[in-house]
C-alpha cells in the first residue's frame, strides 16, 4: 500500500509533546528544538553520500541465506 | 528458564565495491573474509568443515596476491576457503554473495548484543583490510537486509530448545508473537514491496519477503516459522529453532529485546505456560500490513474475532511473561530477565502513546525520525532518492559514515555496552558455553587445530597419523568452569589432548 507522499505529522510536534516541561515557554522551547534538529541534520549532511540518485541506483545486492 | 538460553545470531552483510557497481560480490566477500583471516588468524588457518579434507588442506594459506591477480579464476569451490573460526568462537565466512558472521553460542541477550556487535567490528576491520589490498577498491559493508530492488539477505537467530516440546506448540504460540514483534525490533525500511515499487516507509526490512507460514526454505517462499532442524547438539534432547524472520539491527536495545523477549516466549512455550492462544487470521498478510503502518494503528484479526494492534498483541505476551516469571521465580528472577521485562513494558507503553518516544532505543523509530526531519526541512516526498540513501547509509558499518553511528556519536541513541567490552569480544570467547573451549583452542594451539565446527574441535598432533576429533556436543560443556584450568595448564595441544582422553 502506497503512503501519502508527504505526511502531515511533523517530528518537531512530537518532540514538543514529549520533551516540553510544563513551565517552559513553548515558543522558546520550539526554537531550541529547531536549532537542535538543524545541528543534527547539518552533521548528517556532512557525511551523506553526495549523489543520492547514483548511489541508490548502484546499490545492488544478490539474495542470500 | 527465563531469558537465559543457548542462543546465537548469524548476519549476512550487504556489500558494495566503491566505484564498481558490477563487481562480483562473491569475490569481494571472499576478499573481506580472507583479508581478516590472513591478518589475524595465526599460523595455520583452521577450517570450518571436516568434510572436504584434502582439497582444502592443500590450499591452506590461500594468498592474497593470487586472489587479486586473477579474481575471475575464483570458482565456487575456492570460495569454500573463505570460512574461518575466530578466537572468540565465532564463524566468519562467505554465504552466497555476502560475508557472514555467526556469533559464538552465548546464554544471555546482553551477550548476544556483545558478540553481535563484535561481529560488526570484525567486519569493519575485515573490509578495511580488504580495501588495502594491492589494486583493491574500497569495500563497504551494510548491516541491512535488502537492496529495495528485490534482493533480501538474512539476519538469523538461533535458539536451543528442548526436543520434547511439540513443534506444533512452537508454531501456534510463536507465529502471533513474530507477526507483532517487529514494532519492537524492526530496523525500518524506505520502500514498499519486495522490489520497492511503492513509495513509503515501513517498520521491517524483511516483512515483504515472507510468503508462507511454515516451511524449510530460506531463500524462496520464505516462511515465518522455519523448520530447519540441525541442532548441533544431542538431537535426542535438543532442537535448534532457526529464526529467519528478523531484521539486522544496529541499535543495541533492539537486538537485546529481540532476543530477550523471544527467549522468554520460548520458555513459556516449553513450560506449557501459554494456555491462551492468539492465532492470527492470515499471518503472512498481517505481518506485512503491520510493517506498512508506522503509526501502529493497524489491527491484527485473531481467529477468535478479536482485533488487536501489534503493540496490544505484544502487551498480551508481556503480561503473560510477567505472570510466568513471577510464578516461576518470584523475587529470585535473574537481573537480566527483570531488565528485559521492564524495558519491554516501557517500550510498548511509549509505542502505544507516540512511537517517536522510542527514537533513542529502536532502529526503526530512530531511522523514521531522521527521515521525517529531512522531509520537514527539505520538503521531500517518499520517492526522493535522498530518503532511500538515508535508509541504506543508516546501516553503513563505518563509524565515520554510518548514520546509526553518527547518531550514537551525537548521543541520540542509547547503548548498553561500551566500545571496550565490544572490542574484547572480537578476540575473547564467551565463558559459559563450548565456544570457550573452541576459542581458547584456536587462540592457544592454532598450529595444531586442523578444523573446528559448532560441535567439534579437530587436532592435528605431531606423531599421529590421523586427525583427532574432540566432540563438543553439549553446548553448555567446555565452558571456563569446565576446562579453564585445564587450558591454562596445558602448554601444548598434545598435553591437552592427552589430558582430555586420559
Amino acid at each position: 500500500m502506497a503512503q501519502e507522499r508527504k505526511q502531515p505529522r511533523k517530528s518537531t510536534e512530537n518532540e514538543e509533546a514529549t520533551e516540553v516541561a510544563p513551565e517552559t515557554d513553548v515558543s522558546e522551547r520550539k526554537e531550541a528544538l529547531d536549532d537542535d534538529v538543524d545541528a543534527i541534520l547539518d552533521e548528517i549532511d556532512d557525511v551523506l553520500e553526495t549523489n543520492a540518485e547514483d548511489f541508490v541506483k548502484s546499490f545492488i545486492q544478490k539474495g542470500g541465506e | 528458564m527465563s531469558v537465559r538460553r543457548v542462543m546465537g545470531t548469524e548476519v549476512e552483510y550487504g556489500i558494495s565495491v566503491q566505484g564498481q557497481p558490477t563487481a562480483n560480490p562473491m569475490v569481494a566477500s571472499s576478499q573481506v573474509v580472507n583479508a581478516y583471516a590472513s591478518a589475524t588468524v595465526r599460523a595455520r588457518r583452521a577450517r570450518w568443515d571436516f568434510e572436504e579434507e584434502s582439497p582444502l588442506r592443500d590450499a591452506r594459506g590461500f594468498d592474497m596476491s593470487r586472489q587479486v591477480a586473477d579474481p575471475s579464476q575464483l570458482t565456487d569451490e575456492d570460495m569454500g576457503l573463505a570460512n574461518v573460526i575466530l578466537t572468540n568462537g565465532a564463524r566468519l565466512y562467505v554465504d552466497h554473495a555476502h560475508p557472514e558472521y555467526s556469533t559464538p553460542e552465548v546464554t544471555t541477550p546482553l551477550d548476544i548484543v556483545r558478540w553481535d556487535k563484535a561481529g560488526e567490528q570484525v567486519m569493519l576491520d575485515a573490509s578495511r583490510r580488504a580495501s588495502q589490498l594491492p589494486g583493491g577498491a574500497p569495500i563497504v559493508l551494510y548491516k541491512n537486509n535488502t537492496d529495495n530492488k528485490g534482493a533480501s539477505y538474512g539476519a538469523h537467530e538461533n535458539y536451543l530448545m528442548r526436543r520434547s516440546t511439540p513443534f506444533g506448540d512452537i508454531v501456534r504460540h510463536l507465529t502471533p508473537f513474530f507477526v507483532s514483534r517487529q514494532v519492537v525490533c524492526g530496523a525500518g525500511r524506505v520502500g514498499i514491496g519486495q522490489d520497492g515499487r511503492d513509495d513509503g516507509f515501513q517498520i521491517s526490512q524483511r516483512a515483504d519477503y515472507f510468503e508462507v507460514e511454515v516451511g524449510l526454505e530460506t531463500t524462496l517462499k520464505r516462511p515465518i516459522i522455519n523448520t530447519r532442524d540441525e541442532p548441533h547438539a544431542d538431537p535426542e534432547k535438543y532442537r535448534r529453532l532457526h529464526v529467519i524472520l528478523g531484521d539486522a539491527n544496529l541499535a543495541e536495545v533492539s537486538t537485546y529485546l529481540k532476543l530477550g523477549t523471544t527467549a522468554l516466549v520460548l520458555s513459556m512455550i516449553e513450560d506449557r505456560f501459554l494456555s491462551q492462544e492468539f492465532t492470527v487470521e492470515g499471518s503472512v498478510s498481517a505481518l506485512r500490513s503491520v510493517s506498512h503502518d508506522p503509526t501502529l494503528q493497524q489491527r491484527i484479526t485473531l481467529t477468535d474475532g478479536r482485533k488487536l494492534t501489534a503493540v496490544q498483541l505484544q502487551m498480551e505476551y508481556l503480561d503473560l511473561a510477567k505472570k510466568y516469571v513471577e510464578d516461576r521465580f518470584g523475587s529470585d528472577a535473574d537481573a537480566q530477565t527483570v531488565d528485559v521485562l521492564q524495558r519491554w513494558e516501557s517500550v510498548l507503553d511509549r509505542l502505544e502513546r507516540d512511537p517517536m518516544l522510542c527514537a533513542t532505543e529502536l532502529d526503526w523509530v530512530a531511522k523514521l525520525k531522521l527521515l521525517e526531519q529531512y522531509r520537514d526541512r527539505d520538503g521531500l516526498g517518499w520517492d526522493d532518492a535522498k530518503l532511500q540513501l538515508i535508509d541504506y547509509q543508516y546501516s553503513d558499518i563505518r563509524p565515520e559514515k554510518g548514520l546509526y553511528h553518527r547518531l550514537v556519536g551525537m548521543g541520540r541513541i542509547e547503548r548498553l555496552l561500551d566500545d571496550e567490552q565490544v572490542e574484547v569480544a572480537m578476540h575473547d570467547p564467551p565463558e559459559d558455553t563450548r565456544a570457550y573451549f573452541r576459542g581458547r583452542c584456536l587462540e592457544k594451539y592454532a598450529d595444531h587445530v586442523a578444523a573446528a565446527s559448532w560441535d567439534s574441535v579437530i587436532f592435528d598432533l605431531p606423531g599421529r597419523e590421523s586427525l583427532q576429533r574432540v566432540p563438543t556436543i553439549d553446548p553448555l560443556r567446555g565452558s571456563r568452569a569446565h576446562v579453564g584450568e585445564l587450558l591454562d595448564r596445558c602448554e601444548t595441544a598434545e598435553a591437552l589432548f592427552a589430558a582430555l582422553t586420559r
